[in-house]
């Protein structure tokens, strides 16, 4: 039987299958930051001028604010002025209208992630599957799929960049209020230099006809890409949309530094899925995603509900923290989250909940797997307001290590200003054991396949309650993560 | 089909068995017995091919081939089974999903195709009557919240679902009462065949009550010390292991 030294070396040498470049001309802003930047930006997304301000008193605010260094991780600093802030397909200039006028190379690039853009084929080609597809490319969406049947519903689902030119008292309202751009430093920035991302608005009532999807793709070198979504669900509408991330392997550390704002109004409930698999470094830790990401959902209305559920394998360094405000009285907040990091991987990630409607309730669920010589933290925050009559919380956090070089941290922060307030919290850190392998071995499974199979079942909780489409992507990638785990 | 000769193992330095020699033939039962800390479990480790034994020298050949070269599931493939004395749990993991893979892994090493989920259901649902187990069972995670008790009988159910030619049961009735012991051992009696060896690792005489063995040994001190019919184990349990030495 092989040991976890074995089993840890084979981790290591785990290969990164989305790591190829596409071969496209470009139009990129060339590298720095300034308030010219900015305007050239705003100029190329032809947007209306309070969207300019907005923009550039961000920046003005990012420039008095520092960088946090209080998360448990350990990177070489960025350079944001050697970063350029905007860079797209050279072809897709002038919006396409249809996805005939798309760049075939881009088609490819998105297929051979898997990502099938062509409706008829995504008909054709997979049973069962209902999703539209909105695929963004370094800094600008290149299709959304399914606008009619998506249209006809009285959904609106489109890049943002459209949106604050077709819908902008829709985004005027909405678009900052969930993390102000004062919110932290990696949201200044983001507020300041967007690109692009997706805009869902879910009208009064309506149950969104099909799942919805946003593919992130990182290309171009020396770009930084800044998405950003915001998901309206107005009374009692219901969506669920899953996000996808990939970048090519590449030695320069690249920054993603998005922002992801929900509004869940009175019985209205969003489902936000993740499967981030962006580039993670070599095994020796160069290279890979700084993944900045500043998540966070405003349950604002009465009964509205909101879940997060991510599935990351991917990123050097990873910060976020997907949060939700229980805003309404009996609005509740899950988390459900499967990360693993191998190589020199380092994450610190986990969630807040922040309690302040009466009788509101949330779930944590955390499953951290660590590899190699990766550092994980759990860091999570459940605050009970004075107002959050009858609060419930629980957590529940569980550490797997594989091998004896990598590390799990939890650091859970509680603060309770209701005394009805109910919370529960369990954690284990367990080391993938030896008499498990074995037992598994003795009944006839390969080392490796029990290696999966006991990793699997260690996330079952939160495969479960994973949309059915990317689980089969979830159970994929963490396979690949896992792969050649033993010799 | 199994022959054990010479054997000296150790676990981190410190020598176990001491030159132990056994045979075993198909159709056969065998039951070995000692006092704690004799290498009764040692040895069913060793044969199963856990890590962490250290073979200082010694031959095990299995179905004339050197088992200790191959890799536990190797060995698993081949119809080398280990009723595990303490079960592991394993949370999240499905108790048929496991089995499916084990024996679908071994299937595929004989060349055969692979059951789809339904014929397998089928198969294991007749199995599961064998030693009484809750349907229920099937689709609980891996030992997990099973009693002491439902734990052993997993194991046994295991056992008739992978059909092995060698079976070590490793302390099968410690942890059990009268009830769920009569059961496990009606489960074991049942799967006796002709081309199938059981060998029953156990403290106690009450399980040959119910499981009648061909031979007993007596393994004391890292060695088989002495091997008779089951009225050895009878004498054993009226006189104790002392007694065996002391008549050596």
């Amino acid at each position: 039987m092989a040991s976890n030294e074995d089993i840890q070396k084979d981790l290591e040498a785990r290969e990164y299958d989305a790591g190829f470049v596409t071969d496209i001309e470009s139009d990129t802003i060339a590298p720095g930051l300034n308030e010219d930047v900015i305007r050239q930006i705003s100029a190329i997304k032809q947007e209306p001028e309070w969207m300019l301000e907005w923009r550039l008193s961000a920046y003005r605010h990012w420039l008095t604010m520092e960088e946090p260094t209080w998360a448990a991780v350990d990177y070489k600093p960025t350079d944001y002025q050697s970063i350029s802030y905007y860079s797209a397909p050279k072809s897709d200039k002038d919006a396409p209208e249809s996805l005939d006028e798309i760049d075939p190379k881009l088609i490819e690039t998105y297929e051979k992630l898997g990502i099938p853009l062509r409706e008829q084929k995504m008909l054709a080609g997979i049973k069962g599957s209902n999703v539209a597809v909105d695929a963004v490319f370094d800094s600008v969406s290149v299709a959304t799929t399914f606008k009619k049947k998506l249209t006809e519903a009285g959904v609106i689902f489109c890049p943002i960049s459209e949106a604050i030119r077709e819908h902008p008292e829709l985004v005027k309202q909405y678009l900052g209020s969930v993390v102000p751009p004062q919110d932290n430093f990696f949201a200044a920035l983001n507020c300041a230099v967007f690109t692009d991302g997706s805009f869902v608005y879910i009208p009064k009532g309506v149950r969104c006809p099909m799942e919805l999807s946003t593919y992130f793709r990182i290309n171009a070198l020396n770009t930084g890409q800044f998405e950003r979504t915001l998901i309206i669900a107005d009374e009692g509408a219901y969506v669920s949309y899953l996000e996808g991330c990939t970048a090519p392997q590449r030695d320069e550390n690249q920054l993603h530094a998005a922002i992801v704002e929900l509004v869940a109004l009175d019985d209205a409930e969003i489902k936000y899925a993740t499967v981030q698999n962006w580039y993670p470094g070599d095994e020796n830790g160069v290279g890979g995603i700084y993944n900045f990401v500043t998540k966070r959902a405003d349950c604002r209305g009465d009964r509205s509900k909101v879940s997060w559920t991510q599935v990351e394998t991917g990123s050097a360094i990873t910060w976020k923290y997907p949060s939700c405000i229980l805003r309404g009285d009996y609005s509740r907040g899950e988390f459900y989250s499967v990360a693993v990091t191998t190589q020199c991987q380092q994450a610190d990630t986990g969630t807040k909940m922040i309690h302040l409607g009466k009788n509101t309730s949330s779930t944590i669920i955390s499953k951290g797997i660590s590899a190699g010589r990766a550092q994980q933290s759990y860091r999570g925050l459940v605050r009970m307001g004075i107002g959050a009559e009858n609060a419930r919380n629980y957590t529940q956090c569980d550490s797997l290590l594989l091998g004896d070089q990598c590390g799990a941290h939890t650091f859970p922060y509680v603060e309770v200003k209701n005394p009805t307030a109910t919370l529960e919290h369990e954690a284990t850190t367990s080391k993938i054991g030896e008499d498990q392998l074995f037992y598994c071995q003795q009944r006839g499974l390969s080392e490796e396949d029990a290696v999966n199979m006991i990793v699997n079942g260690f996330c079952k909780d939160v495969f479960d309650v994973l949309p059915m489409e990317f689980a089969v992507e979830a159970n994929r990638l963490m396979e690949v993560s896992l792969e050649g785990s033993v010799g | 089909m199994l022959e054990i000769k010479d054997l000296h193992a150790s676990v981190d330095g410190k020598k176990i068995l001491k030159g132990l020699n056994l045979t075993i033939n198909a159709g056969e039962v065998h039951a070995i017995m000692g006092p704690n800390g004799a290498g009764k479990s040692t040895l069913s480790n060793v044969i199963a091919g856990r890590d962490g034994y250290e073979i200082t020298s010694g031959t095990v050949t299995y179905k004339g081939d050197d088992l200790l070269a191959m890799s536990p599931e190797e060995r698993a493939w081949s119809g080398v089974f280990l009723a595990f004395q303490y079960p592991v749990e394993i949370p999240g993991v499905n108790n048929t999903y496991l089995l499916k893979a084990g024996v679908n892994a071994k299937r595929k090493h004989q060349g055969l195709d692979e059951l789809d989920a339904f014929d397998f259901m089928g198969i294991i649902k007749e199995k599961a009557k064998l030693v009484e187990l809750d349907p229920s069972f099937l689709s609980r995670s891996v030992n997990e919240g099973f009693s002491g008790g439902e734990k052993k009988r997993n194991e046994i159910f295991q056992m008739a679902v992978l059909e092995p030619s060698l079976a070590l049961l490793d302390e099968t009735d410690s942890g059990l009462d009268i009830d769920a012991l009569r059961i496990v051992a009606g489960g074991v009696n049942k799967l006796r065949s002709a081309d199938r060896a059981i060998v029953m690792i156990t403290h106690y005489q009450r399980l040959l009550d119910y499981i009648e063995p061909d031979f007993v040994h007596v393994l004391a001190n890292g060695r088989i010390l002495k091997t008779g019919d089951k009225s050895l184990a009878l004498e054993l349990e009226e006189h104790g292991y002392d007694w065996v030495k002391e008549t050596l």
